[in-house]
């Protein structure tokens, strides 16, 4: 009979429970929330092809418009977790909210919404990149490194 | 003479009493089950305040202070406040005992900590160290998110083992003075346990062995059955961590399953989607201080098990990828 550990040193025990706690662990609901991350991950993409096909439209090469583009996703994002729908639709939708670059600005600006009341400086400025920070700085790493390989090749 | 018994357990000598408990939840607490029961309900999470914390703050000053009233005596006849919540430093309680100006002790059991407080609260009145005991807790879903999990604003998936932080305080206030009041007879005071479980998402899971330890202790200390008691709860289990603690129980011989409920499984509705139930300090306090005492006063419930149940981990041990230390401690009130 498995008991309690004292100070959980009962390895019989820890491994029969862990056994037990992984029968009864709910799983998530995969459809139904790999349906909400491929509705909303590919809306938000039409509304960026949209854009994309206006500034096209307006004169602009395919390759410019990226940038145009990007930067109305970016503000889209940062104006709805300002109106506190964001958190909502990642609640359901997942990673089709968060990999698009809306999910991007919602990173930003969530952390700084939350820590005004600490102050312009150490609340807003230093908070605002906790979450956004280390995509910030592996993506940095990881173009550079390609760069260089591409650099080295050619 | 010595009211230890057996290993971990205390039975009082001369039981103090529940002079009275009071309660204060927000809105979506308030949309819940337990909505006709508490005292207040806030309109938003922030309470009129400036900050989540502040609004914490408010919280259990609100609960202390009207514990006290419905007693019909005067914060000066308190001579001790102990309180804790879940924020570093216990911020929301240090700030919000300023106000009141009485002598306190702060408590961090994480939210074993209403548990814990009216453990040692019994201690001092039984020990005749004074006549009056204000315990209390408190915690913010909001304030809580923000310094264990994510930004609230942020837009993320949460796993669907995860429980949701009751925003709310509640306070009782004990007395040594003898009355008809529910009696805190005996109390079994709990080691850590930690059985490996690293997952800061699944803390109903990690915390039930800790439950289950406590309870055995008791029942080995005291003698008691688990039948003995009308109802046997524990703090925020979950609903895993509650089916979990029946397993655990079941494996040890005992049938606890008749009698058994976690005051996380009580407060929210299905369709509220808090995913495995509440938690947070206020978790086990709410339905204590609205539910459970009154339908003791009301004589719907004689005997009652409270078992408050805290997991011990801080952001820091998370990161450093260190296990989770949980802990369980027990009382029982009865009429």
């Amino acid at each position: 009979m498995p008991q309690a550990g004292g100070a959980g040193d009962d390895r019989y025990f820890n491994k029969w429970y862990e056994a037990q706690y992984n029968q009864v662990k709910p799983k998530p609901p995969l459809v139904k929330n790999m349906l909400w991350a491929f509705v909303v991950g590919g809306l938000i993409c039409v509304i960026g092809q949209v854009f994309a096909n206006y500034f096209v439209d307006m004169g602009l090469s395919k390759k410019e418009a990226g940038v145009p583009t990007t930067i109305v996703m970016v503000f889209l994002g940062a104006f709805f977790t300002g109106l506190g729908v964001y958190d909502e639709l990642g609640r359901r939708a997942g990673a089709g909210s968060v990999v698009p670059i809306t999910g991007f600005a919602n990173s930003v600006v969530a952390p700084a919404m939350e820590f005004k009341r600490e102050g312009f400086v150490f609340g807003v400025a230093a908070k605002m990149f906790v979450i956004a920070g280390p995509v910030i700085v592996y993506g940095v790493t990881t173009a550079v490194l390609v760069g260089l390989i591409y650099w080295i090749r050619h | 003479m010595n009211k230890k018994h057996g290993k971990q357990s205390i039975v009082f000598a001369s039981p103090p009493q529940v002079a009275a408990a009071a309660t204060i939840v927000g809105p979506m607490e308030g949309e819940g089950l337990l909505a006709a029961y508490y005292d207040k309900i806030l309109e938003d999470n922030s309470g009129d305040q400036d900050s989540w914390e502040k609004c914490e703050s408010y919280m259990i000053e609100w609960a202390m202070s009207t514990a006290v009233k419905k007693s019909g005596l005067t914060l000066e006849d308190v001579d001790y406040i102990l309180a804790g919540d879940l924020l570093n430093q216990l911020m929301a309680t240090h700030f919000a005992i300023r106000s009141l100006g009485r002598p306190f002790l702060g408590l961090y059991g994480a939210c074993s900590t209403m548990a814990e407080s009216l453990i040692v609260g019994a201690i001092l009145l039984d020990g005749g160290f004074g006549g009056h005991v204000l315990a209390g807790v408190s915690s913010h879903h909001d304030a809580a998110e923000r310094q264990y999990r994510f930004p609230t604003e942020l837009g993320v998936q949460r796993p669907p083992v995860t429980q949701w932080t009751v925003t709310g305080a509640g306070a009782v206030l004990l007395k040594a003075m003898a009355g008809n009041d529910p009696r805190v007879t005996t109390a079994t005071i709990g080691k850590v346990v930690d059985v490996g479980l690293k997952d800061p998402n699944a803390m109903g899971p990690a915390m039930a062995p800790a439950a289950a330890e406590t309870l055995w202790q008791h029942i080995q200390d005291t003698g008691r059955q688990p039948a003995y008691y009308d109802l046997i709860v524990t703090g925020d289990l979950g609903v895993v961590g509650k089916t979990l603690l029946i397993q655990v129980m079941q494996e040890k011989g005992l049938d606890i399953s008749a009698n058994y409920q976690d005051c996380g499984c009580m407060i929210y509705r299905e369709e509220q989607d808090s995913h495995a139930g509440a938690s947070g300090c206020a978790s086990s306090a709410v339905v204590l201080c609205s539910h459970l005492i009154p339908q003791m006063k009301a004589g719907k419930l004689n005997k009652l098990l409270f078992i408050g149940t805290g997991s011990l981990h801080s952001t820091t041990s998370y990161q450093q990828k260190e296990s989770i230390p949980c802990i369980a401690h027990a009382v029982s009130l009865e009429m």
